[in-house]
């Protein structure tokens, strides 16, 4: 009997489920597809080093599902919330013909289930089908081939999904007992006639919160963007974050009332058609809402910052990774090891004679004595490059140390400078390709690629600061950094090289490293991979060698550094997709179960405007306004604090990313928003149309 | 006289073939311009009926209903739409107004969706607030103001587009005896001095006492009909209450 009167509820109000059931449907599609790429890993051609990044991923990904678990969690309980008040009088009904409490909580539970269970297996099915979309997408982020395409299916995930989500039901289901405990019949049988009072508000205090919501905003986004600079230590954060969300309240406090008094003024708007009574609409709701309109807003925010940032950056690692990665191979080695020195966990290391003489070494020389091919490379290079105790990076900063020092006190200043001499750096800048420099007798030049770095070096350029070097005095031969560098990396991470004449009287003794850069001696994938294998593989003669001799050779290639810096540019964008998709969600959602708890309380309201002779065009197009500005207000408050947020992020990453590469992944983000936000929006005016449309 | 209003053979039917009940059965009249006419009979008369295939709310089954020269039986759609907005004026029981809006807005709605000059509106509205005696309250709330003066709000949205019949439902229903004798008193006034059409259902015999001509209905037919012509409106509700008790309505079912 009670099974047969929760499915004939449900039926009855179907509409009213059906952006509960959208919610958790994709809820549980997104919890799926973020945690089945295991089951597509193995489908997809990739080096070692890269099947660990992967690893490494699917790991992050499941503790984040933990949190976006509790995200939807509360997004459903909250949901579920809704649903039950609005069935308030239905209750009372059943109570004044004799149910008890409990069995109207067994009403509520069977209906839960069942509306769990459907939902639970529409959304593995979306959730499996969308994950294949998924492997596609993994292969072409990582740049993998997909050896051939499989239906993927990952039993782990959907297990994970399903008890996830049976936990998350099981406290809805808590939750909606408590609810109905607390009910008294007299307030459910008159649950629908709530008289609502119109709170009012003082139009001089709305123009004035207004404008200091506005004010404070204005003061926080100043901060985070032009005045970024003084923001040096990460708590220094706290307030501009406070004055955000103090300000985003404020102004949800005081907007409707604001836009109602100013548009007031207007009478040729104000007295057109329903204006009047969309405006006085918004202003009774959004009062009520001041708090969710908050939340909503500032999650939008979130979403479209952490999307739009997250794909920039791995728009432009990708990038820099080209330019930075000119050569095939880097290979470093410690010149002049001393007899004994204490390593940076402060151990002493005590070398070997051998290993002494080693280091005396070129690298070339080095590779040959342990049975290295060297046809297998061409277009060598090697240089030293130079350190000297007395030139120290806060010696090259000259009379603004103590500045400098003053605002960053944890920068290492005793570390020593290392110093290149001019030809070997147009040596290696000739095979980058990138410039190369002149210098007289006398001068020298800092060679860097770190932003914030070149920003401290060009203060003490600007000065003329003259460095000594192995006896004889060098001035700047420009007031400013140049660019370039010599270790290839996976971004710009040069933080200053002092390039000198030949002439200067550095000694052997003053080397410090030995740098070998090659490329591959073959033209073909193939090849390169299996020279790649001789400096790679701890099995390769070379590192055997090596490794019993104790000679320690460093080194980058070009395939690791794509590999592994492409790995972290993916793991960024799934975290932030997941996340932003699940903020976009669970607002979205508030939005449209809000609007429709209101548009059914309206219902009368549009009876009386249908009685006084609205047309249902005028109906509609009101309730259409309506529900837009109802969408589109946390939005554009979004949009704006995205605005200042995305150019904070971008200062933040200053080394990282430029503006250039912005406009591709704010497209992508409008996209999915405007997908997700879209789908919602029509979904909340359709229903609210069928609430308000007459019987 | 101008006919405003022509009802012609009007039947509504309710249910199928094998339960039918006939809410109107065969029912004509004429309300000529300017006039008072009020609608009485006991709940279940199909009073209520009739009023909405008037409004046009509802739909009659056969006859016509002919507004100034128009039938609107043959309306649809906006038509329909745009026929309720210009040519009737409504008056409900429990007001109708917007919770929402202020008194000022609530009258100002029905010109606003006729999309009247703002200047006009705004003119208009003051005028017919200072003629029910309302201009104090325009900027107050629905639940700010008494019963009586929502129903004068009503009122005052009913006719100020001028339409040419204005149907009162019950008006009176929700209001206490003080407020009632004003609000008819307002009626009175739109009727006397503006000229107004009103056509009024009702089942309380003081409140029809203000109608110049009566219909009493029962079952679905027109029952009597009683014109105060220079009767004082004492008589004539002596006279409401002798058809009431004749009728036997609402006020002595067991006869």
């Amino acid at each position: 009997m009670l099974f047969k009167l929760s499915l004939k509820n449900m039926k009855k109000s179907i509409k009213d489920y059906g952006i509960y059931f959208l919610t958790l449907v994709l809820g549980v599609a997104i919890f799926y597809m973020f945690n089945s790429l295991d089951s597509q890993e193995a489908m997809l051609q990739v080096s070692n080093s890269q099947r660990s990044i992967i690893k490494l991923m699917i790991q992050t990904l499941s503790y984040i599902s933990v949190f976006v678990a509790i995200i939807l969690a509360l997004l459903i309980v909250y949901a579920n919330n809704f649903l039950v008040n609005r069935r308030k009088k239905e209750f009372g009904i059943y109570m004044s013909l004799g149910m008890g409490r409990r069995q109207i909580s067994k009403i509520i539970l069977i209906e839960t289930i069942f509306v769990g269970i459907i939902s639970l297996l529409a959304g593995l099915v979306i959730g499996i089908f969308a994950s294949q979309f998924m492997s596609i997408l993994v292969a072409k982020l990582f740049e993998a081939d997909m050896s051939e395409f499989k239906f993927a299916f990952s039993k782990a995930a959907c297990l994970k999904t399903c008890i996830y989500f049976a936990i998350m039901y099981a406290v809805v289901m808590i939750f909606n007992t408590l609810t109905i405990s607390r009910y008294k019949l007299i307030t459910l049988l008159n649950a629908s006639k709530k008289n609502e009072k119109v709170k009012i508000k003082n139009p001089f205090l709305s123009i004035l919160i207004f404008i200091i919501g506005a004010t404070i905003l204005g003061y926080a986004y100043w901060k985070v963007t032009a005045d970024v600079k003084s923001l040096t230590k990460a708590q220094m954060l706290l307030p501009p974050i406070l004055m955000g969300i103090t300000g985003t309240i404020l102004i949800f406090w005081s907007l409707s009332g604001f836009i109602l008094n100013m548009i007031q003024l207007n009478k040729n708007i104000y007295l057109k058609d329903t204006n009047m009574f969309i405006l006085r609409q918004l202003n009774s709701k959004i009062n009520t809402m001041v708090i969710s309109m908050s939340v909503i807003c500032l999650m939008l925010f979130m979403t479209i910052t952490i999307l739009s940032s997250s794909l920039a950056l791995r728009n432009k690692m990708q990038k820099d990774l080209i330019e930075m990665t000119p050569v095939d191979l880097n290979l470093i080695k410690t010149a002049n090891l001393p007899e004994r020195t204490i390593n940076r966990y402060g151990k002493e290391v005590i070398y070997s004679k051998e290993q002494i003489e080693d280091s005396k070494l070129t690298i070339l020389q080095t590779l040959k004595n342990n049975e290295f091919d060297v046809t297998n490379l061409k277009d060598i290079v090697e240089i030293p490059t130079y350190a000297i105790d007395d030139l120290t990076w806060g010696k090259t900063l000259g009379n603004k140390l103590d500045e400098i020092r003053k605002q960053y006190a944890d920068l290492q200043y005793e570390t020593a400078e290392t110093i290149v001499k001019v030809s070997d750096y147009n040596k290696i800048a000739s095979l980058y390709k990138i410039d190369k420099y002149n210098l007289e007798d006398d001068e020298y030049i800092i060679v860097c690629n770190f932003k914030s770095m070149e920003e401290l070096r060009n203060q003490s350029l600007k000065d003329g600061t003259k460095l000594e070097i192995a006896g004889k005095e060098y001035k700047p031969k420009f007031n400013e950094c140049k660019p370039g560098y010599i270790e290839m990396t996976s971004s710009h991470t040069n933080t200053g090289l002092i390039i000198v004449p030949d002439s200067c009287k550095l000694t052997n003794e003053d080397k410090e490293k030995q740098l070998l850069v090659a490329n591959y001696n073959t033209n073909s994938e193939e090849e390169k991979e299996k020279i790649e294998e001789i400096f790679t593989d701890e099995n390769s003669t070379l590192i055997k060698n090596l490794t019993n001799k104790g000679f320690e050779i460093d080194g980058n290639t070009k395939i690791s550094l794509i590999q592994s810096s492409v790995g972290l540019a993916t793991i960024i964008t799934f975290i932030a997709i997941y996340l932003g998709i699940i903020f976009l969600i669970a607002s979205s959602a508030i939005l449209a179960l809000k609007q429709l708890t209101e548009s059914s309380d309206n219902k009368q309201r549009y009876i009386i405007l249908r009685k006084i002779g609205c047309s249902e065009k005028m109906i509609n197009k009101s309730l259409f306004r309506q529900i837009g500005i109802f969408f589109m207000v946390p939005l554009i408050l979004a949009i704006i604090h995205s605005i200042f947020g995305i150019q904070f992020v971008l200062k933040l990453l200053e080394n990282l990313t430029s503006d250039e590469e912005l406009l591709p992944s704010i497209i992508v983000t409008i996209l999915v928003m405007g997908g997700i936000y879209g789908a919602y929006f029509t979904a909340t005016y359709l229903g609210s149309k069928n609430v308000i449309k007459e019987e | 006289m101008e006919k405003v209003l022509e009802v012609k053979n009007i039947e509504k039917y309710y249910g199928n073939k094998s339960n039918l009940t006939k809410a109107i059965d065969n029912i004509s009249f004429n309300v000529n311009k300017g006039e008072f006419v009020g609608i009485m009979g006991a709940s279940g008369s199909g009073k209520t009926t009739l009023l909405n295939c008037l409004s046009t709310i509802d739909k009659v089954t056969s006859g016509h209903i002919i507004v100034n020269g128009e039938d609107i039986t043959k309306l649809k759609g906006n038509n329909l739409n745009k026929f309720r907005r210009e040519e009737l004026g409504f008056i409900f029981q429990d007001f109708n107004l917007l919770d929402t809006l202020t008194a000022y807005e609530n009258i100002a709605l029905a010109l606003t969706i006729q999309r009247v000059n703002s200047k006009e509106i705004d003119k208009r509205v003051k005028d017919i607030a200072q003629k029910l005696g309302i201009s104090e309250i325009l900027k107050k709330y629905p639940y700010q103001v008494s019963g009586g003066q929502k129903q004068r709000i009503a009122s005052s949205r009913a006719i100020i587009t001028n339409p040419k019949l204005v149907l009162a439902d019950e008006p009176t229903g929700a209001l206490d005896s003080k407020s009632a004798r004003q609000l008819l008193e307002n009626f009175e006034f739109l009727n006397d001095k503006m000229k107004a059409t009103i056509l009024m259902v009702t089942h309380d015999a003081f409140t029809a006492s203000y109608a110049n001509r009566i219909l009493f209905i029962k079952d679905g037919k027109i029952f009597n009909e009683l014109i105060k012509g220079n009767d004082t409106r004492k008589q004539f509700f002596e006279k409401i209450i002798e058809v009431q008790t004749l009728l036997g309505g609402d006020l002595n079912d067991v006869i």
